[in-house]
């Protein structure tokens, strides 16, 4: 692995009632993301992601570029941007920024067709 | 609304967390972890991992117990309506596996406003029964129009 390396892109689509199992395994039951007609009363298009199972796709890319070991993840710190939604595709794809001392920093992003859902995350991985 | 910086440095209850096999399960199988290690205790062993090791980010069912008093603080007084999730950051540690406890520590890290918004900075810092520390997460809330 070295700097300036693309890695490789990871896709997944939550199903339209993934934010209802991410909400059982992670105990945020907050309405926004499972009562498509509460998050239209509050100004969202219907129920939304959690953002925190976003981070956990570009915890999933980060880790995998480590060869799939999560003890090689070492960090990771995200913005949580503009919304993500159900039965879209995010696409996680990263490059590397550095590679010093047996640990590479890498730069992400997840995005949901133009809309970018997570931006300016940054990964330390053992290498 | 005018934020009091005073409470800056307050922290809170420690919670402690058992961490069962089928919830690391339940966990990975939602957010699409299938590396046997996360489900399959003789694969975990083979790994070197005491027992099934629950993926990284487990770390926010974790500390969401110790977490969750912090936000609805009302000393803090965060507006939870107009509240987003800014930024998060994890660093982690020992892994954490199926029996293990974990115990997490939270403290307000800073409060600010910014161009009309206001900005909360919590750190957890979680630590297992043998007093190895297994992740620390700087949590930034972000309320619009405060």
């Amino acid at each position: 692995m070295n700097a300036g390396d693309d890695l490789p892109q990871l896709d997944v689509t939550p199903d339209k009632y993934l934010p209802h199992r991410y909400a059982g395994a992670s105990g945020d039951f907050n309405p926004i993301h499972i009562d498509p007609e509460f998050a239209k009363a509050v100004g969202l298009p219907g129920n939304i992601l959690h953002g925190l199972y976003a981070m956990a796709q570009v915890a999933r890319f980060a880790s995998g570029a480590a060869g799939g070991d999560p003890r090689r993840l070492k960090r990771l710190s995200v913005q949580f941007r503009d919304i993500g939604v159900p039965e879209q595709e995010i696409t996680v794809s990263g490059t590397v920024k550095e590679v010093r001392d047996g640990t590479a920093v890498i730069d992400t992003v997840a995005t949901q067709g133009d809309t970018r859902i997570i931006r300016n995350a940054e990964a330390e991985i053992a290498v | 609304m005018k934020i009091d910086t005073s409470k800056i440095g307050k922290t809170y209850s420690p919670f402690t967390y058992e961490v069962g096999l089928e919830k690391i399960r339940e966990y990975a199988n939602a957010v699409g972890e299938s590396n046997p290690v996360h489900h399959d205790r003789a694969a975990a062993h083979d790994a070197g991992f005491r027992d099934v090791v629950a993926p990284p980010m487990f770390v926010v069912v974790y500390s969401a117990g110790a977490m969750g008093p912090a936000v609805l603080d009302p000393e803090i007084g965060i507006n939870l309506m107009m509240m987003l999730h800014g930024s998060q950051e994890f660093v982690w540690g020992e892994p954490v596996c199926a029996g293990d406890a974990i115990t997490t520590r939270v403290e307000l890290k800073d409060m600010r406003e910014d161009d009309g918004r206001q900005f909360f900075v919590f750190e957890s810092v979680s630590t297992n029964q043998d007093g190895a520390e297994t992740a620390r997460g700087t949590w930034t809330n972000i309320v619009r129009g405060g």
